[in-house]
């Protein structure tokens, strides 16, 4: 019968553990239960400052932000059925950091803090996304990429124009430090706006599971069984937006996350796009956590940005992704 | 009363008000030149392209079926389909329940023994040869139990062997209380399995009735312009262009 899958476990352990790593790791050895404990009851320690108001909120950032990446990777990869599709190809990522870059830079909506920039890095996630489908008509692997690199370009564009009329180099180089992406220094509020946006959009997603496997043999099968493709797709669409809008305004440009999880997750879930949405989920938490745990045992005196070391790390995996794929579909 | 019947069904230029009946047991098989419309009927009567005229299911006009409804009463088999993944052929077929929102065993057990293809269930799709890959489209749509299976020129590309093979999984399945509408080019397998045929040409029916009423060297030549032995006493019938 359908199969199995068996890695669900195994994630969850590897999880914990890596969040219990991420926890115990920084400057200064601190224990992390003492830390934790003080922390929950409001015990005022140093322990207690390092780990509640530092290293969780951190922690949980990384996981939240991997989770998000790794579930839209998986989600617009069955989309579209190709396994080259991610948040950045396809423009979303790009989208989303100019809205967000526009509200930081402009300040609109300033009283709403960082909820109006999330709100604008989503619009400009689904912009994009829309713009996107629109383009490529299709979801023809190569459609699809040539107008994410459209819209890439033109957010691209868009945002070196922001960046120029920056009105001092202070406020440039904060919008060139976010946009390299991090979750270091950003507080439990910013999960205040990544964890709604994560269940909705992750909920929004999960609800197309039987669209995604019906996918799988094309647009006409899905239809011919029942599927409302059009509307269902939409909907795909909207959850990523939301996932990826949220995370870049949250913690800048992570790339290369929603492109690999899933790709490296595949063949534990019998290559079936529904089956992979939780584990991608997952496994991008466990990434971006362990990302940014290397982040922290380099040696230089500035810290490397976690976006810059996932694209250092996750460029020539792609190339070794495109090569494959090349070899396998002649 | 007709398991699915048409009434002047009209797909813009494509299709041109054709009215056909099916019964419970039979096979239609569509015949016709490429661009006759074939295709573009089969996917009117699935859902997958608007049109004019009725289409009815034992006198229930299908304009008030949900989408599930219409899946679950009509299965298709498009003329070609590819997994964009290398899924197992188990999961493959399992996805064939999608319409009834189960994973229901007996149904997939009973769709993958009719197209015969348990003995590779645990392999991957992209590891089959097309004969054993067209088995597993096939077993896909027979899992989803439809009241009326639509193929799409599903022996295309297959070795005779395996043109039977298929054939004969139709007309089992017809013979199971079932409904069947094949389009075919092979016109010899046409009047071996069907039981009634419908003769297209530019989106128009140019004759309806049994293999011998339709298989007549005047009507093919009418509109396939080529001349044709036909011998449909032979057992089995062949219908050759000379």
């Amino acid at each position: 019968m359908a199969t199995k899958i068996k890695i669900f476990p195994w994630l969850l352990v590897t999880l914990v553990l890596v969040t219990w790593l991420s926890l115990g790791q920084g400057s200064v050895p601190v224990s992390v239960l003492t830390g934790l404990s003080d922390w929950f009851n409001s015990i005022s320690s140093n322990e207690a400052l390092i780990i509640g108001e530092i290293r969780l909120p951190r922690t949980l950032l990384a996981l939240a932000v991997g989770a998000a990446l790794g579930m839209s990777g998986a989600a617009l990869q069955g989309l579209l059925r190709n396994p080259l599709a991610e948040p950045g190809l396809v423009g979303a990522s790009q989208g989303a950091a100019l809205g967000a870059a526009t509200v930081f830079y402009f300040g609109i909506f300033a009283g709403a803090g960082t909820l109006a920039i999330t709100i604008a890095g989503l619009l400009g996630a689904i912009v994009a996304l829309l713009l996107m489908l629109s383009l490529s008509g299709t979801g023809r692997p190569s459609m699809v990429i040539l107008a994410g690199l459209a819209i890439s370009t033109i957010a691209g564009a868009a945002l070196a124009v922001v960046l120029n009329f920056a009105p001092n180099p202070y406020a440039m180089q904060e919008l060139v430090f976010w946009l390299l992406g991090s979750v270091s220094n950003r507080g439990l509020d910013s999960l205040i706006v990544l964890v709604p946006a994560l269940l909705v959009g992750g909920t929004i997603i999960w609800t197309q599971r039987p669209l995604l496997a019906a996918l799988s043999l094309g647009e006409q099968v899905a239809t011919s069984m029942g599927m409302a493709v059009n509307r269902g797709s939409r909907l795909v669409v909207l959850g990523t937006a939301i996932l990826v809008g949220a995370s870049v305004s949250v913690a800048g440009n992570i790339g290369f996350v929603g492109l690999l999880v899933p790709h490296l997750l595949r063949p534990f879930t019998g290559y079936r796009p529904d089956q992979l949405l939780i584990p991608s989920a997952l496994a991008g938490a466990i990434l971006v956590c362990l990302a940014d745990i290397f982040v922290r045992l380099l040696p230089f005196g500035q810290e490397l940005k976690l976006g810059v070391l996932t694209s250092l790390l996750g460029a020539p995996l792609f190339i070794w992704l495109v090569i494959r794929e090349a070899k396998k579909w002649p | 009363m007709a398991l699915i019947s048409t009434q002047s069904l009209t797909v813009d230029e494509r299709v041109k008000g054709l009215s056909v009946e099916l019964h419970r047991g039979e096979v239609l098989g569509l015949i016709g030149p490429n661009g006759a419309g074939k295709s573009t009927f089969l996917h009117a009567l699935v859902g997958l392209e608007k049109y004019t005229g009725k289409i009815e299911s034992d006198g229930i006009d299908l304009i008030g079926f949900s989408r599930t409804q219409r899946a679950r009463l009509i299965g298709l088999q498009p003329q070609t389909v590819s997994s964009a993944w290398p899924i197992s052929v188990a999961d493959v077929v399992t996805l064939g329940r999608l319409p009834w929102g189960d994973e229901d065993g007996d149904a997939i057990d009973h769709a993958m023994k009719l197209a015969d293809i348990n003995d590779f269930s645990d392999r991957r799709v992209d590891h089959l040869s097309g004969g054993e890959r067209a088995r597993v489209w096939l077993a896909r749509v027979l899992a989803g139990q439809p009241q009326v299976l639509l193929a799409d020129e599903p022996v295309a590309n297959l070795d005779i062997h395996f043109q039977l093979s298929v054939m004969d999984v139709l007309k089992n399945y017809a013979a199971q209380d079932h409904g069947v509408i094949v389009a075919l080019h092979d016109l010899s397998l046409a009047a071996r399995y069907c039981d009634k045929l419908c003769l297209l040409k530019d989106g128009e029916c140019v004759a309806i009735g049994s293999p011998a009423e339709v298989l007549t060297e005047s009507l093919l030549h009418s509109v396939y312009g080529v001349e044709v032995d036909i011998d449909l006493n032979r057992s089995p019938p062949v219908v050759l262009p000379k």
